[in-house]
């Protein structure tokens, strides 16, 4: 006996031609026009982003290069982590599809163990946005340089670490001839902040309480620089492979002591990657779509309550985890779309 | 209890044991199919570099592709293969529609207005 409403409705008050148009019923109609119009603010989003690019052109960041970090490994592993990302939101979109089957064999214990493990995978997934998200705005351990010409490239290399520094000129706190070492502060953290801010000159670093010290610190190795804003000298595309070349100009504009001249990581003003409203697109367009994935695992939690109560199987169907499927699938979907336009081409 | 002045919602929203197998089977090969996209995908996008000669054909399998991954979703995950023709027309056909064109209008305008930027000055 195929599902009826829980409540018979007369099909005379419900449709007037007699019987559902599609065969489907209202509900589930209704959550594919929804979805047929939030597809549309995506798709309106990533064209906006396409059109944004094209006239930007090679300025525009290339996805390998961009992210290419793991958690706890570093760099140096381009895209793996996005695509472990895809990975378990389509496994999550494959669980909740197992769900949607075990209910429509009345198994409620079926359908209770799939959406949960599909709301494991949703709440990885939001996990892992956050890791990207916190990535994306600290930025690389190089950032992004203007050089003198004025031209910007982003840097590639290993990066050496800070080692001391030593006092030379007392400030408020520091006397001279103090060490400060990786025990007192986060050395690495604090050196790129100083640059950012203009404090490092000639291997000088200005600290917070006015003292100055000299820097020690490991060289960088295996610099290069891949230049994506014209300048006097180097031009967009252009990519300076020879090591000692690339950590000469790196280390000269690190040492000018000008503010703004390394801009680390990103935020909507600016970012280390490419053009402004690269940063804004990849905060909006993934910031939607993980508050999609977001409210997708709140539903599904309580469907899946509602599931545990039995309200569905007294029902005599399980349409609502259809539903609550339907959107879940179109959260993957969009996600496969993102991954595509957004990190790949 | 069969009354004709009610209707039946989701005319096939239960199946049997043996049909869930096959249903299942289903599921779990389009999960290998995705999975092995994306693995695909993303050798190409690590391996090959933008601006090389393969490139325009590594970027146009990776749109083939997507549709490819976005059909197989839209079709088997969200059964819209299993419902009405004129259902799957209603939803798919002014989207598509509507998305082809947006898309030309907006990458032809972006070309266009990259190319009076670096020819005239911002």
């Amino acid at each position: 006996m195929a599902g009826h409403a829980s409540k018979q409705i007369d099909s005379k008050t419900l449709w007037g031609g007699q019987m559902s148009p599609f065969s489907t019923s209202y509900g589930k109609l209704m959550m594919w026009f929804f979805l047929v119009s939030d597809a549309l603010t995506f798709g309106g989003l990533l064209i906006a982003y396409g059109y944004t690019r094209h006239s930007c052109q090679d300025a525009w960041p290339i996805g390998e290069e961009t992210f290419n970090s793991l958690p706890f490994l570093g760099h140096g592993y381009p895209l793996i982590y996005v695509a472990l990302m895809t990975f378990i939101l389509i496994v999550s979109s494959v669980t909740m599809v197992l769900a949607v089957e075990a209910g429509h064999r009345m198994d409620k214990k079926g359908v209770v163990k799939w959406m949960i493990a599909t709301i494991i995978g949703g709440f990885f997934f939001v996990g892992s946005q956050a890791w990207e998200w916190s990535h994306f705005i600290h930025g690389s351990e190089f950032g992004k340089i203007e050089m003198e010409d004025g031209s910007m490239a982003i840097v590639k290399g290993h990066f050496g670490e800070v080692e001391n520094f030593t006092i030379f000129e007392a400030g408020a706190h520091h006397k001279v001839g103090d060490q400060i070492t990786a025990e007192d502060m986060d050395l690495n953290h604090e050196y790129r902040h100083a640059i950012a801010e203009g404090h490092v000159e000639n291997n000088v670093i200005t600290l917070h309480d006015g003292s100055k010290a000299n820097i020690s610190k490991k060289d960088n190795d295996h610099m290069e620089l891949m230049v994506k804003t014209d300048g006097g000298k180097y031009k967009i595309g252009d990519h300076i492979e020879d090591h000692d070349l690339a950590a000469e100009l790196y280390n000269k504009t690190v040492n000018a002591g000008v503010k703004g001249n390394v801009i680390f990581g990103a935020n909507l003003e600016q970012n280390e990657y490419g053009p402004q409203q690269y940063g804004q697109f990849f905060f909006f367009i993934t910031g939607f779509h993980g508050f999609h994935v977001f409210s997708g695992v709140i539903i599904n939690i309580i469907i899946c309550l509602g599931v545990i109560r039995g309200v569905y199987h007294k029902r005599g169907h399980y349409e609502m985890v259809e539903k609550t499927g339907l959107y879940w699938h179109f959260v993957d979907l969009v996600w496969v779309f993102v991954f595509t336009f957004f990190y790949l081409v | 209890m069969l009354r004709d002045d009610v209707i039946e919602y989701s005319l096939d929203a239960h199946h049997s044991e043996e049909q869930g197998k096959k249903i299942r089977k289903k599921i779990w090969q389009v999960t290998a199919l995705l999975t092995v996209i994306t693995i695909v995908e993303v050798a190409l996008g690590a391996y090959i570099k933008q601006g090389s000669g393969a490139w325009p054909f590594v970027k146009w399998s990776f749109i083939i592709m997507t549709l490819l991954k976005a059909g197989y979703i839209v079709q088997v995950f969200m059964h819209l293969g299993d419902e009405r023709k004129a259902m799957r027309y209603v939803i798919l056909i002014p989207y598509f529609i509507f998305i082809c064109y947006l898309i030309f209008i907006a990458l032809y305008e972006g070309t266009a207005v990259g190319e009076a930027v670096s020819t005239y000055g911002a």
